[in-house]
């Protein structure tokens, strides 16, 4: 018999036979947030397990780094993960300075967390948006994007790029806040704050949203610290830990901010609907942030001197701060040279991504697409 | 807890095992552990209740042909206590196999398949030692100083013509 054009044969004996199947999903599929390929093994509808295939989008930065110095190789990180390119600028800046004992500018570290906090609103805007999408729901993308240009374009003035910002100089930040800056960014926070509610009615708490993710690919909080799982997904697990809070750097332990962990609030603790609603908590603890800092700007300049032969003396160092994924880990060995001897950078997605394996076993097929877009992968932050 | 103190108690436990304690101009200071040990020390460092390192931050590989060596870096962290510790590996370049520390942090599996892709460390044990970001049939390991870029890949040229 014919069917649609393929010959399908029918069995008419009594019981079914079954197989496992094993079925390839990406590497270009809209749902994996990148090039990421994942090679599925189902019976029927549920995985035995689904392992990743990751490095479509590997670049070798970290080669890239040993070539081009300490100071060119800061455009590079932009690209480590571009939809919250801001962290890994101050990640890089952070180690170099760790390396050769530079103080920043106190006027250049609000300028950096101020940055820092817009994008990872932008971040989340795209995380929690697209997961709206991946799982069904193409309005609240629209909202999230809306609110995402603004950033953009508040982003745009400070250093003139969108997207790859290149803001971020070792010792302090290329520019200083443009006029007026303060009081637009403060306009922004007031409009933007109160659309997290209408966000939260129009999709957070629809009742088909909610049991979607609830209670879909648990993530205990003993095998997110042993895999080594960052941030959000971290802390949807129920481990307070935040890297700005616990292991303070740059301004943030005179900042007053909440740490949201998961708390199981539809299902279990550790599931995709806490992973998801930690990020709407944590654009509320970033507007927090903001408000903050963008009131009291201190005056001064926003380089110190740093010279352009950049040598830091021989040795190594290893910096961690909180980017839009996680606590993200800089290793940079110093030979005492111009160029960095090796550069190492740990990111969010990498450690998400090699839970998977596990936390795939038994799921739907459907529910891959939830797990990835609540543990908010970005495939080159994977690659680098 | 402080690198020297790490470094005392460790060697009272592990004796010869644990070498120098390495302490660089700029940065951190580290534990330098012989290659044979370290999944003891590993495990040690996991379950003892004043260390508790119950997190393997970062492991990554550096290559050294000077001392024709390749070290393995480890950062440790403890969630529970939260201070962090780093301990060093350095393996033959000519041989680099140690032990994998899978069995104690998980994250491990992916951090040392990177490793072995990227340096070609062997981590005996390790339950998936494949590549990890490059393509299964590449030759050779990019973050060794002496690897030359190849030229060609499947009869696609590496290089580019200057168009001027």
């Amino acid at each position: 018999m014919s069917l649609g054009g393929f010959d399908v044969q029918v069995v008419r004996e009594s019981g079914f036979a079954t197989e496992e199947m094993t079925l390839n999903m990406g590497p270009q599929h809209p749902s994996t947030h990148g090039v990421l390929r994942f090679v599925v093994r189902a019976d029927g509808e549920v995985m035995t397990e689904a392992v990743p295939d990751v490095g479509y989008l590997h670049r070798s930065i970290e080669k890239i780094a040993e070539k081009v110095g300490y100071h060119g190789f800061m455009p590079y990180t932009d690209r480590v993960d571009y939809v919250a390119a801001m962290p890994c600028n101050q990640g890089w800046a952070m180690v170099c300075e760790k390396l050769a004992g530079l103080e920043v500018p106190r006027r250049a570290e609000f300028c950096r967390v101020i940055a820092t906090e817009f994008n990872r609103i932008a971040s989340h805007l795209l995380a929690v948006g697209s997961m709206g999408m991946d799982i069904g729901a193409y309005t609240p993308f629209t909202h999230a994007l809306r609110e995402r240009e603004y950033i953009n374009d508040l982003l745009e003035e400070l250093c003139g790029a969108r997207l790859t910002f290149n803001y971020v100089r070792i010792g302090g930040v290329g520019w200083d806040l443009p006029p007026d800056f303060e009081r637009k960014g403060l306009a922004y926070i007031e409009r933007f704050e109160p659309l997290i509610d209408e966000y939260n009615s129009l999709i957070s708490f629809n009742k088909i949203y909610k049991e979607r993710l609830a209670g879909v690919a648990v993530i205990s909080a003993a095998d997110a610290i042993n895999y080594n799982l960052t941030g959000p997904n971290l802390r949807a697990s129920g481990v307070k830990f935040d890297v700005r809070r616990d292991l303070p750097y740059s301004i943030y332990p005179e900042l007053d901010f909440d740490v949201p962990v998961g708390t199981g609030e539809a299902g279990v603790v550790g599931d995709c609907f806490d992973r998801y609603m930690l990020r709407i908590r944590e654009m509320q603890e970033s507007c927090k942030i903001l408000r903050q800092c963008l009131r009291q700007v201190p005056p001064g300049s926003v380089l110190g001197k740093v010279p352009r032969k950049f040598k830091p003396p021989v040795g190594d160092a290893y910096v961690r701060l909180e980017s839009a994924r996680g606590d993200m880990g800089w290793y940079c060995v110093s030979d005492g040279t111009e160029y960095p001897y090796r550069v190492k950078i740990r990111t969010g997605s990498f450690t998400a991504t090699s839970i998977i394996e596990k936390v795939s076993r038994g799921l739907m097929i459907a529910d891959l697409i939830a797990v990835i877009a609540s543990l908010d992968l970005v495939a080159p932050e994977i690659d680098r | 807890m402080d690198a020297a103190a790490l470094h005392a108690s460790l060697r009272e436990r592990f004796g010869d095992a644990i070498l120098a304690l390495d302490e660089p101009a700029a940065g951190d200071r580290a534990v330098r552990v012989a290659p044979a040990a370290i999944l003891e020390v590993a495990r040690h460092c996991a379950s003892d209740p004043a260390l508790a390192f119950d997190c393997l931050s970062n492991q990554s590989g550096v290559d050294y042909p000077a001392r024709n060596e390749i070290e393995v870096v480890y950062h440790l962290f403890s969630y529970a206590t939260r201070h962090a510790a780093v301990l060093k590996v350095a393996v033959p370049r000519d041989n680099p196999v140690m032990p994998t520390v899978e069995s104690v942090w998980k994250t491990a599996i992916w951090q040392e398949r990177e490793i072995f892709d990227l340096l070609g460390v062997v981590f005996e044990g390790h339950p998936d030692l494949r590549r990890l970001l490059l393509p299964e049939d590449w030759v050779g390991h990019p973050l060794r100083k002496d690897f030359v870029e190849p030229t060609e890949y499947h009869g696609i040229s590496t290089k580019r013509e200057s168009m001027l």
